[in-house]
Order: structure tokens, then sequence, then C-alpha cells
């Protein structure tokens, strides 16, 4: 639809290779286009990837030694005159550990870095799974209608209705030790509802457009119209249910895990939530322990709400003149 | 109002509790550990590892007393036998107490706490965003967008543990936990009704804040949407005051989705707000219900659990049927 203004439809020149080049050309100019118009956008794309970079390099650079129990030292001096390295829980930040140190010892810099990896990887896990099997049932049930769609949209309605963190806190009740990658595909496999409403709304008023029609009567089978015409038109609305579900899974299992009952033995900032809660950091004052993973924890899911909405803005334009 | 949309939604309903009440059912089934056997050991650890000969044959009599003994298929109808009757049975953490008195008793502080709340929030944030999509607020005014994204962002719990921190700890105001003081029992005298309004502060606030922004940027989208329609030019045009036109025309109808927004999100108050129950040692719903997992206790998960979503669907069956009384632009046709 882009190229129609700016490309003359000059028969001769139409051969399919140039056209490709063309179009990905605008495709990426676009992109850098809406990105830099749209402020929202911009703005949470940059603070997820300030905590993303954090997580990363914070994971890659610092001693995972240093999340463990016991990890922080501090000289102490005994009778005879010598110098003694003793745990120090609890500590104040200082140049040596940058957050402090938490009852355990912990280092909370450390952790925090490592703990905000797991969630990450986590929330990316649930994000792709609940957004795979809502896209897919999505368009099956709007594309092909009938009793798919009466199912579909009856077990979305059914499921939509208990909410999701106590359905997670019954289930859990009954399963062992969860791992984060578990809880993942656990997260994922009961938020795809949203999605798929969305999609199948989408769909529905897609398939009855004129190009479709035009690619039906061609003789393009279902799947190539879904993949060239479809999907196309779908992708923001794909992109921003996909960020929704990442910033609710995260939410979710931080939730979940404050409680004690997500995976333990890997760092993540709910189970961070839980010790802090437990062993009362706040009562004691101890900000430098709940402070950073609330810190963490706000600014990414201000940027996801950001990106959701610059999205929503290229989707929907008539919300495009709001902000 | 036609009587096929109303039997759809009725089916949808019974449908619901039904596909809900077999969940409930078969996942705690499906566990592999036998919760009275659990329950036996946690007691048993508890005593200081006391040593009881007969421990299998209790475990034996405690089974046949919740029926754990009979096929599942008779298990089954007797559960739904006994859920029509509204009887989820006993709790097995507390043993002799009926999980609805449990229930009951925990229902008057969510209710009071995340319905009153829940409330607030929606029409403070619905005003607040109405304000801000008006066409003729100051410019000044829109900073406060970014907070209300900042402050709904972060998790309410996490919300009110710095607010517990501040106002308990660093600037010691308000009590940091529980419902009410152990010395004032809860009744309707002064003191006590003073005392529990006391105790409600940290944790009501916590969850206004945290969904006010919800609802204020829902409202400020829908006045957006509204403001550009033509009937809004035609008002202006007509010479009508502003604050009618605000009210009548431009309110009025922004706050039709926000309106099913709160029914709907009142039928989710009974299920409570767990995490903020928990964090403030609140005796609500979502307290028990955690109180339940964490010792085990299947019957009164299964209660909690039912009731929620019971509550649930006869909230959303409600609110699908006042809807189209509400907006009379539908009828009835989508359904």
């Amino acid at each position: 639809m882009a190229n129609n203004a700016t490309t003359p439809l000059d028969p001769n020149v139409q051969g399919s290779h140039d056209v490709t080049v063309f179009e990905t050309e605008t495709l990426v100019s676009r992109i850098g286009w809406t990105i830099g118009r749209n402020k929202l956008l911009f703005g949470g794309l940059f603070l997820i990837l300030f905590i993303v970079l954090f997580a990363i390099l914070g994971s890659i650079f610092i001693d995972e030694e240093r999340t463990e129990v016991g990890y922080a030292m501090a000289p102490q001096e005994t009778a005879d005159g010598s110098i003694k390295e003793t745990v120090a829980p609890r500590l104040r930040p200082s140049r040596e550990f940058w957050f402090g140190s938490d009852q355990f010892a912990v280092d909370i810099f450390a952790y925090v870095a490592y703990g905000t990896m797991g969630t990450l990887w986590m929330g990316f896990i649930a994000g792709s799974i609940g957004i795979g099997i809502g896209t897919l049932l999505g368009f099956v049930a709007g594309y092909f209608g009938g009793k798919i769609d009466v199912i579909v949209v009856i077990l979305s309605d059914a499921l939509i209705t208990i909410p999701g963190l106590i359905l997670l806190i019954t289930v859990s009740a009954y399963l062992d030790q969860l791992s984060v990658e578990q809880l993942g595909i656990l997260i994922g496999v009961i938020s795809w509802m949203g999605t798929a409403r969305v999609v199948r709304a989408q769909v529905l008023t897609l398939k009855s457009r004129a190009y479709v029609e035009v690619s039906k009567f061609n003789g393009q089978s279902d799947i190539e119209i879904v993949v060239a015409e479809l999907i196309p038109n779908l992708a923001p609305f794909i992109a921003a249910a996909f960020v929704g579900a990442v910033a609710g899974a995260i939410l979710l299992s931080i939730g979940l895990s404050a409680l004690g009952l997500g995976p333990q033995n890997e760092p993540n900032l709910g189970l961070m939530a839980f010790w802090f809660i437990r062993f009362g950091a706040v009562p004691q004052g101890l900000w430098w322990w709940f402070g950073p993973p609330i810190v963490v924890i706000a600014i990414f899911v201000v940027g996801l709400f950001m990106v959701t909405a610059g999205l929503d803005q290229i989707a929907n334009p008539r919300l495009r003149t709001s902000v | 109002m036609t009587v096929d949309y109303v039997l759809k939604r009725a089916g949808m309903f019974v449908l619901i509790i039904f596909v809900a009440g077999t969940l409930n059912f078969a996942v705690p089934r499906l566990r592999p550990t036998n919760p009275v056997e659990e329950r036996m050991n946690q007691l048993l650890q508890q005593a200081g590892g006391v040593h009881i000969s007969n421990v299998e044959e209790m475990i034996a009599r405690y089974e046949d007393r919740f029926g754990l003994n009979n096929p599942l298929w008779l298990q089954y109808v007797n559960y739904w036998i006994s859920l029509s009757r509204l009887d989820f049975g006993q709790s097995i953490a507390y043993f002799p107490a009926k999980v609805t008195e449990e229930i009951r008793q925990s229902m008057p502080w969510t209710i009071g706490l995340v319905g009153v709340t829940t409330v607030m929030a929606a029409v403070i944030g619905s005003f607040f965003g109405a304000w801000l999509g008006w066409t003729r607020t100051p410019l000044a005014i829109s900073f406060v967008v970014p907070l209300l994204l900042i402050v709904t962002a972060v998790p309410f719990y996490l919300l009110g543990l710095l607010m517990m921190w501040v106002f308990t700890v660093w600037w010691p105001l308000l009590p940091g936990g529980g419902a009410y003081d152990f010395a004032i029992p809860p009744s309707f005298t002064l003191a006590s009704i003073l005392d529990i309004l006391e105790h409600a502060i940290l944790p009501a606030t916590a969850i206004i804040l945290s969904s006010i922004g919800f609802w204020g940027l829902g409202m400020r989208g829908m006045m957006v949407t509204t403001m550009g329609d033509d009937f809004i030019k035609l008002a202006e045009f007509k010479g009508l005051k502003e604050r009618r036109i605000f009210l009548r025309y431009a309110v009025r109808n922004a706050l039709l989705p926000q309106v099913t927004g709160l029914a709907i999100n009142l039928g989710f108050v009974v299920s409570g707000s767990v995490l903020v129950e928990v964090l403030f040692a609140y005796p609500g719903i979502g307290n028990l219900l955690y109180t339940a997992i964490t010792s085990n206790d299947y019957f009164l998960i299964q209660g909690v659990l039912m009731y929620v979503i019971f509550a649930i669907g006869l909230m959303l069956f409600i609110v699908d049927m006042i809807y189209p009384l509400i907006d009379p632009r539908i009828r009835y046709r989508s359904a």
C-alpha cells in the first residue's frame, strides 16, 4: 500500500526483484520513521533496552558467586590485632557492594542483575507461548469460523473469568518445585485469551476486505492468504499484545514468587521480594534491599506500557492526535 | 432483550461453573501426595517428632471421614451434590471448622477493603481522566499522565511496601498490619470503627493509587475519541454551556466502558487482593486462600476457588444483562 503513492505504475519496471528491494527499504525506513516520530514507543524501547542491557551485562560480567548466601565479607580486627574477614549481612551500599548486602550477606547488586535476567527470561517465555497460542487460536477461529470459532470463544470466555493470580496460586499449590522455565510455560498457557480475542476480531474484519477476496479469487491457498495478506496487517496488534503479555507475565510471576510459591533455586526478582518481605526488610529500614528490585520492576513495566501505548497508536490511528 | 441472548449468556454462566467445578475437582486429585497424610506428618513434626504407633489407622479414619476412599465417580457425584447445597466440607487445617464458615468470616473484610477501594479508584480515576482528556484543560496538567503511568506500573503490593516503609518505619504514623487492634475487638462502636479505618488506610491507599491510573488513562482515551465526534461539535455550535457539554455530552458518553469495567471489576472483588492482604496481614479472602495453600488445606482451597469463580461468573452475567440498558447502541446483535 505504501509504495503506491511513490512508484510510477510503469509495467516495464515491474520486475519482481526491484519491487522486493523497494519494499524492504520502505519498510525499514517506515519503522525508523515511526519510532522516531512516536515518542512513547521510543521512550519505552529505551527504558526496556536499559533494563535488558543491565541484566545481560550484569550476568556476563558479575561473578555468579556473589549471588550466593554468605558472599559479602567484611574485614574485622581480632583481639591479637590481625585482620579477619567475616561474613557481613545487611551492609549499607559501599564501593565494594554497590547496593549493599542482604540478611544472608548476598551481594544485592549482583543478585538484582541475575534476578532481573531470570525474571526477563521467564517473561519472554511466557509472552512467546501466550502470544503463539493466542495468535494461532485467534486466526483459526476468525478465519475458518464455524464450530472451531464457537469452541475457541467459549474456552477463552470461560478461562478469562478466573483471575490469573488465583489460578496460578492454586495450580502451583499442587505442583512441586517450579523452575523459571516451567513457570514461564505455565503462565503462557493460561494467558493467551486476550491475544486470541484481539486477533480473532481483527481477522474477522480483515477477511472481508476486498484484497483478501481478490487473493481468494486468484486461487491463493488459505495459508498463503494468512501469511501474505493477514499477518502483515496484524503485526502491530500482535506486537502490542506480545508486549502486554510479557508485562502481565512478569507481574504475575513476581506476585506468585513474592508469596513464596514460585521458583526457589534460581535468582529472580519475585523470590527477592519474598525474602525481603519474610525477613522484615521494611520494619528494619533496609531500603537498599527492597528498593533496587522495586525500581527495576517499575522502570521495566513503565517501558512496556509505553511501548504498548505507542504500538496502539500505530494500529489505531485515531489515538495518534492525543499525545 | 431477546430470549435467545439471555439463554446464551445463562448457558455460558452454567458452562463456566461446570468447567471450573470439574477442574477444581480434578486438579487436587492429580497430585501424587496424600493430603491427610501430609497434614498428619506436619502435625507430628510440630509436636516435636513424637512417635505415635497408630498413625496409619488415624489416616485411614480421616480418609474415611473425608470420603477419599470412595470410587472417583462417587466422589465426583457427591462433590456436585454438596456444591449445590453450598457445602464445601470441612477444613483440614482447622479441622472441625466448616469451609463456608471460614469464607463467611473473611468475606466482609475483603469486600470492605477491596470493594470500597475499587469503587473509589474508578470514580476518582474516571473523573480525573475525563478532566485530562478535556480539550480546555491547561496543557501544563499533562505532566500528570506519565506520573499516572508510573504509579500504575508499580505492582500495588510493592507500592504498599514502600508506603509501609514511609509511614510505619520512617515516620511511624499508622499501624503496619492487621485489620484491627486486638485490644479493640471489632464492633459497631465509634472507637472500633475508627480503629478499623486506621488499619485500612495503608492497604487501601496502595490499591487506590495503583489502580487510579488504569481508570484515568482509559477514561482519557475515551474522552479524546468522544471529543472528536460530531455531536460535540454540534453542541458547541449550538452555544451550549461548557459545563453542560463536558458533563452531559462528553463524560456521559465516554463513561460507558468505564461502567462496564467497574461492574466486571466488582465481580473480581471477591477474589480479594491476595498480595496486599498477605503483606498487610489483612484477614480477607486472599489471605485465607494463601493460608489454605501453605497448609495444604485442599477443601478450603476448593471452597475459596469455587466461591470466587461463582461470584465472578454471576457478575459477568449481570453485566451482560444490564449493559444494553446503559448503552442503547447495543441491541444484543453480537451475542
